[in-house]
């Protein structure tokens, strides 16, 4: 994205915002304007930081966890084809299963603290990263895997230089939605129970009619999942270098 | 006396609910290029694959390479597409084979680089596959396969997607490279396998026999006027539409 395009769509997000205030009336303490919200950030700043803090934490440990808890299951389902008859049955199942219903059995197992936001965003995370990664190395072509058994490939050097890269391109989009819905996950462990993080201070502030502190809240958590999807993005650019991004086809654009 | 290269003996298989072969037997001698003509789905491939000792396909009979059971060492084998990898340069996919079974060293690698450069590649040795045109490609991937240092050559149609210059060109080179191994070379341009082969068979049928088995003088590759091509061609050609070419 060209940094002016950015700059056009922020501005104009904050133009709609202000003038649905002004055409609504809306009070304050329903929709706050964007001049009390960035009034409210850079006066509770330290406090806004000090929560940041706490949910960014949740949301890279759980992806990071759930990134490699994903791949090494994907791994394990395409060396071991019996292993994966079991699992493949059990993952569609834990996916039917809405996980925000398990976030309070989670809090109360694993208590207030991090461990039970970054398991949350764990499980939101796992299936994306799992599957994308799995059913790149299940398309693999064919021709590939006959040229590394003439060349008499070890099983081990297979998979490094042939099976795992051709996947990557698929990981890739795994881990894109898995960086985009990676928030959510710890959010919502904060809201059922938690004494720190943007998710808790926004139900807090809520509780107090301090809207406009809730606002701030909430646009610092997007400002910071925008930085940390972009981010991702761009290194998944650089890991899958030779995936250049197809334009749409002419023949599709009106 | 060495033995053949290759022998099929009373080779059937049968592959998803079809017959394709009953009783195939042919040999094949060391050190020639041997062409297997014929039209597409015959089961040209197929041969290749039994070759090679694809272990998905179940046959009777024998296939003995080099006097022995079991192909495995002894194969290298070229696909119509190159099958680059795209996230190697140009050197490590040709080093591919060696990199599979861990056994790249310096050696090995300026070997790479001097092929590279005798083929004229010299200037993309550490350019990644998707800077190169078709042509280029398919001089690398028939690098990738001199670079086995294998005896027998599988070669499945692998000049098919260049186009006709380019085609020329490399099956010149490959024929100058290739030229002391066993090879075979899968094809369905007749003219193709009169300028590669010391030898063509021509396939057809279901379940395929052989319809011809064509011996071809002089040095492999023939230029468009030599004699052998322009005496064998209508033959071929005839032989190839069921009588129906003139």
């Amino acid at each position: 994205m060209k940094p002016w395009r950015a700059a056009v769509i922020a501005a104009g997000i904050l133009l709609v915002w202000e003038g649905v205030v002004l055409l609504t009336g809306a009070p304050p303490y329903i929709l706050p304007g964007p001049l009390p919200v960035v009034r409210a950030i850079s006066s509770h700043f330290p406090l806004l930081l000090h929560h940041l803090q706490t949910t960014m934490i949740e949301i890279i440990l759980g992806l990071i966890l759930g990134t490699l808890f994903g791949i090494s299951s994907a791994l394990a389902m395409t060396i071991l084809p019996r292993l994966k008859a079991w699992m493949l049955p059990l993952l569609v199942i834990s996916q039917a299963i809405p996980v925000f219903a398990l976030a309070p059995v989670l809090v109360l197992w694993m208590g207030y603290g991090m461990a039970s936001k970054v398991a949350m965003t764990v499980l939101i995370i796992f299936f994306p990263v799992c599957s994308s990664f799995y059913s790149g190395m299940q398309r693999i072509d064919p021709d590939l895997l006959e040229l590394a058994r003439i060349m008499g490939g070890t099983r081990g050097a297979i998979m490094r230089w042939i099976v795992i890269p051709s996947a990557l391109p698929s990981f890739a989009a795994g881990v894109r939605v898995a960086a985009a819905v990676a928030p959510i996950g710890a959010i919502v462990g904060e809201w059922v129970g938690s004494s720190s993080g943007l998710g808790f201070y926004m139900l807090y502030t809520n509780g107090r009619m301090q809207i406009d502190l809730m606002f701030a809240a909430l646009a610092v958590l997007s400002a910071a999942s925008l930085i940390l999807y972009f981010s991702i993005d761009f290194f998944l650019d650089k890991l899958v270098f030779w995936e250049t991004t197809k334009e749409i086809p002419h023949a599709l654009q009106t | 006396m060495a033995s053949p290269a290759i022998v099929f003996e009373n080779v059937s298989l049968d592959f998803d609910g079809r017959v394709l072969f009953r009783d195939l037997s042919f040999t094949i001698d060391r050190g020639s290029c041997t062409c297997l003509l014929g039209p597409s789905g015959c089961g040209k491939s197929t041969i290749l694959k039994l070759v090679s000792g694809d272990p998905a396909l179940i046959y009777t009979g024998t296939i003995r390479c080099e006097g022995e059971e079991t192909a495995s060492g002894r194969t290298a084998w070229m696909a119509q597409q190159d099958l680059l990898l795209p996230w190697l340069d140009v050197l490590a996919n040709v080093l591919l084979g060696a990199k599979l079974r861990g056994e790249v060293n310096k050696e090995l690698e300026d070997k790479g680089r001097d092929l590279l450069a005798h083929a004229g590649l010299g200037k993309v040795v550490h350019a990644w596959p998707a800077t190169l045109s078709g042509g280029m490609r398919q001089r690398v991937a028939l690098l990738r396969t001199l670079m086995e240092n294998r005896s027998i050559l599988l070669m499945d149609e692998p000049f098919s997607a260049l186009d006709a210059l380019t085609r020329i060109r490399l099956q010149n080179l490959s024929a100058r490279l290739t030229k002391g191994a066993t090879v075979l070379l899968v094809t369905h341009d007749p003219l193709e396998a009169l300028r590669m082969a010391d030898r063509i068979l021509v396939l057809e049928g279901s379940p395929v026999r052989i319809a011809a088995d064509i011996n071809l003088a002089g040095m492999p590759p023939r230029d468009a006027d030599d004699p052998e091509i322009a005496v064998n061609y209508p033959e071929l050609l005839d032989l190839l539409m069921g009588g129906k070419a003139a």
